[in-house]
């Protein structure tokens, strides 16, 4: 054993009942991001430790950037907790790091350590100086601060702290819905729910003939994309095709979309009742398309009173495409599959939709029996085809 | 039957077969036809794709499947040739290089071929690439594993150098190569293989094209599995190219080595005998061992094998109608060792054994 991962709880929460939970959470998290790295993980209250192979380091930190909770990490080296140890643990990695200024914090959790933090820290300060040239101590504003924490049995020198993924650990916050087209968008949003320890479900609303099985199959992988900041994420499909057939015939060409999403929120308010889901999240950015302004989100959402979260709501089209890029997302979500919101666009969809306006156009279909037939008729995909013996 | 001449073919693997089957059979539809038919084939051919991808360590869209190696080495040098026009035409190579290289350089009109220096393990020389390269080469096309001597070229330190240098592209066939030795992409911009070299269907094979690279395809048409190859994609030879790679892989350490404890025993006994110079190198490819045994034609010896069931070939079987090594002679400046060379190549089903009974019976026919 030479280094480990070292992960602080000290920034996951600052609610102390929900710490536990927390904590809980996030171990059993990771346990299942890295169940096929040959790695050992040893906690106490305050800390976590990754013990690894060399060899998997690179693939470790990969997976670290994966996990949502984990503001920072440190890479820390071991050693045996006796002062020669120590000391000479400090000469070896103070080689490899890279600084100009530094300075010493020495953490003495085993009390029983010959010497205080107070008496280590010039004594580890003065060896640094010796073995590294042209560097020089600053307390106030150092390169690198060196931190010596004796415990128990063993000793950890660390020395830069790395930034993790941030946020909730995943499923901290119960459940949420998420309406996911194929666009750059949705995964997105989807993408921050999770970041805030939703536990998200996709829902897919399919319009099959009028769209694709390969469409189906670009939200499949947008959903196994999502997958690695999750622990797993079900995906719902809605037969959509009758409902959408229904409102092409009978309504008003401008209004088809702004009726089109209020049968989508309906859906997604019955499906999370049954999932016992608490809010609905989807991919809308103010102003973005005709269904996206203030005056159609107003008339949209009035279907419903379950929370709506719209998570890249306030950001720029550039904005969203940079974290669908980040998240890998973005390469699939601009492959050419019609989706059903882009199948029936009309060629003047209404900007501002009133309400009255469209109860009026609403009214000249009969949707109950439909959007019954539809929720009854949603599936969870299940990976059908699997290739083990053919590949 | 002692079958000694991998580096021509290998034998198919009985799974790779049972895929090119249930493929053939299963997956009827064309790939490019939108229907659910069409579709299947579709999926099949990403989720190979996506195998052979993860395996080489590059990105999904970076993967060409051609019909042979010789193939993708043409669509490789011409394809670059054609997308970067207004670059100098000038290429490095070696002498040692497949004819597939060769012949296909020879066959371009208006271009520089320039052969890099080679020490005196035959490896290319740094210097001298160095060197080379300040004439600002559009493109340099090597060998990984040599086919007729098992040399073996550092790619990573070249394909280093080469970046660090120049604008050249750099394109590496790793024909014989690919699952026997560790083969490292990171510096490398093309790279062809074919799946008959590790037990996998003659008739498919592969050229990985970095992304950022450009390349005019030789075959042009419609819609395929990619837009540098086009063709009706077969998910029967592509399904089984991704599973004769796994399986490769999967035994590649074992593989090697068996192989290298069979190659150590055929050169300590060759050794032994008199007229008998190995021509392959001590950190040559343990796959491959070419050796000359003065003054006894090649082809005879061939045949006189043959006749006891033990396969062997004279140089590469495809350059098999000179009646010299040409590479051989560029290397040894000697007539005699070049005309006379024997290649030996083994896979992971060869046995010691075997190699017990080929040197008995070389003993015995010379």
């Amino acid at each position: 054993m030479d280094k480990v991962i070292l992960i602080k709880y000290g920034e996951l929460t600052t609610k102390k009942g929900n710490r536990n939970f927390f904590i809980k959470t996030l171990t059993k998290n990771i346990e299942n991001k890295l169940k096929n790295l040959n790695i050992e993980i040893e906690k106490d209250l305050s800390r976590m430790y990754i013990h690894y192979k060399e060899e998997d380091e690179l693939l470790l930190i990969n997976k670290i950037h994966e996990i949502f909770g984990i503001h920072s990490y440190h890479i820390a080296y071991v050693t045996n907790s006796n002062i020669e140890s120590i000391k000479e643990k400090l000469i070896k990695t103070v080689q490899l790091e890279n600084f100009k200024t530094f300075k010493i914090k020495v953490k003495r959790s085993d009390k029983s350590f010959p010497k205080t933090s107070v008496e280590l820290a010039p004594i580890f300060g003065g060896i640094v100086l010796k073995n590294k040239n042209n560097i020089k101590v600053d307390v106030n504003n150092p390169d690198t601060i060196i931190h010596i924490e004796i415990r128990e049995k063993y000793t950890y020198i660390y020395y830069n702290e790395y930034k993790g993924l941030g946020g909730y650990p995943c499923g901290i916050q119960g459940k949420g819905l998420l309406m996911l087209s194929g666009g750059i968008d949705s995964p997105v949003a989807g993408y921050l729910a999770m970041k805030r320890g939703i536990k998200v479900e996709a829902v897919y609303f399919e319009a099959i003939p009028h769209t694709s099985l390969e469409a189906r199959e670009k939200v499949i992988t947008l959903v196994n994309k999502l997958k690695v900041y999750s622990c797993d994420i079900k995906l719902h499909i809605v037969p959509f095709t009758k409902i959408q057939e229904e409102i092409y015939k009978n309504v008003s060409p401008n209004y088809v979309i702004t009726i089109m999403r209020r049968m989508m929120y309906r859906i997604m308010e019955s499906l999370s009742k049954k999932e016992k889901a608490k809010v609905i999240i989807n991919g809308e950015s103010i102003g973005q398309v005709a269904s996206q302004t203030l005056s159609s989100m107003y008339v949209i959402n009035n279907v419903t009173n379950m929370p709506v979260i719209r998570p890249v709501a306030c950001l720029d089209k550039l904005e969203i495409i940079d974290i669908a890029k980040k998240i890998d997302t973005y390469n699939t979500s601009i492959l050419p599959y019609e989706d059903c919101c882009t199948v029936f666009v009309p060629k003047h969809p209404i900007i501002n939709p009133t309400l009255e306006e469209t109860l009026k156009e609403e009214a000249k279909i009969n949707y109950e029996s439909i959007l019954k037939e539809t929720i009854d008729n949603t599936f969870i995909y299940k990976e059908e085809k699997n290739y083990e013996n053919i590949l | 039957m002692i079958y000694f001449d991998n580096a021509a073919t290998t034998k198919v693997r009985e799974e790779v077969l049972d895929t090119f089957i249930k493929v053939s059979k299963d997956y009827i539809g064309n790939p490019n036809s939108i229907h659910k038919l069409g579709f299947e084939s579709k999926k099949l051919i990403n989720a190979s794709v996506k195998q052979v991808a993860n395996i080489l360590n590059v990105k999904e869209n970076e993967i060409i499947f051609t019909s042979c190696s010789s193939e993708s080495n043409n669509l490789a040098i011409k394809g670059i040739l054609d997308a970067y026009q207004r670059r100098k035409k000038i290429i490095l190579t070696t002498i040692l290089e497949h004819p597939s290289i060769t012949n296909t350089l020879n066959n371009i009109n208006d271009i520089e071929i320039i052969n890099l220096k080679l020490d005196n393990n035959y490896h290319i020389d740094i210097e001298d690439l160095k060197e080379k390269l300040k004439l600002d080469p559009i493109l340099v096309t090597i060998h990984h594993v040599n086919s007729e001597l098992g040399i073996i070229q550092d790619i990573e330190k070249i394909g280093k150098t080469i970046k660090e240098n120049s604008k050249a592209i750099f394109h590496v066939d790793g024909t014989q190569s690919l699952t026997k030795i560790k083969v490292n992409l990171e510096y490398v911009d093309l790279f062809s293989a074919s799946a008959h070299k590790f037990n996998g269907l003659k008739g498919i094979a592969l050229l990985v094209k970095k992304e950022k690279i450009n390349l005019v395809p030789l075959i042009n048409g419609g819609d395929s599995q990619t837009v540098y190859r086009a063709g009706t994609p077969s998910p029967a030879l592509i399904a089984s190219f991704a599973k004769a790679l796994r399986l490769a892989m999967e035994s590649q350490e074992e593989a090697l080595r068996k192989v290298k404890e069979i190659n150590k025993y055929l050169k300590e006994e060759l050794i032994k005998i008199d007229n008998i110079i190995i021509n392959s190198k001590e950190d040559s490819s343990p796959f491959i061992l070419n050796f000359s045994i003065k003054n006894i034609k090649p082809e005879t010896m061939i045949h006189k094998l043959e006749a006891k069931e033990i396969y062997l070939s004279t140089k590469t079987a495809c350059s098999s109608k000179e009646d010299y090594s040409k590479s051989l002679y560029q290397l040894t400046n000697n007539k005699d060792i070049s005309k006379t060379s024997l290649r030996l190549s083994l896979s992971k089903d060869n046995t010691l054994e075997e190699a017990r009974k080929f040197i008995k019976i070389l003993k015995e026919n010379l």
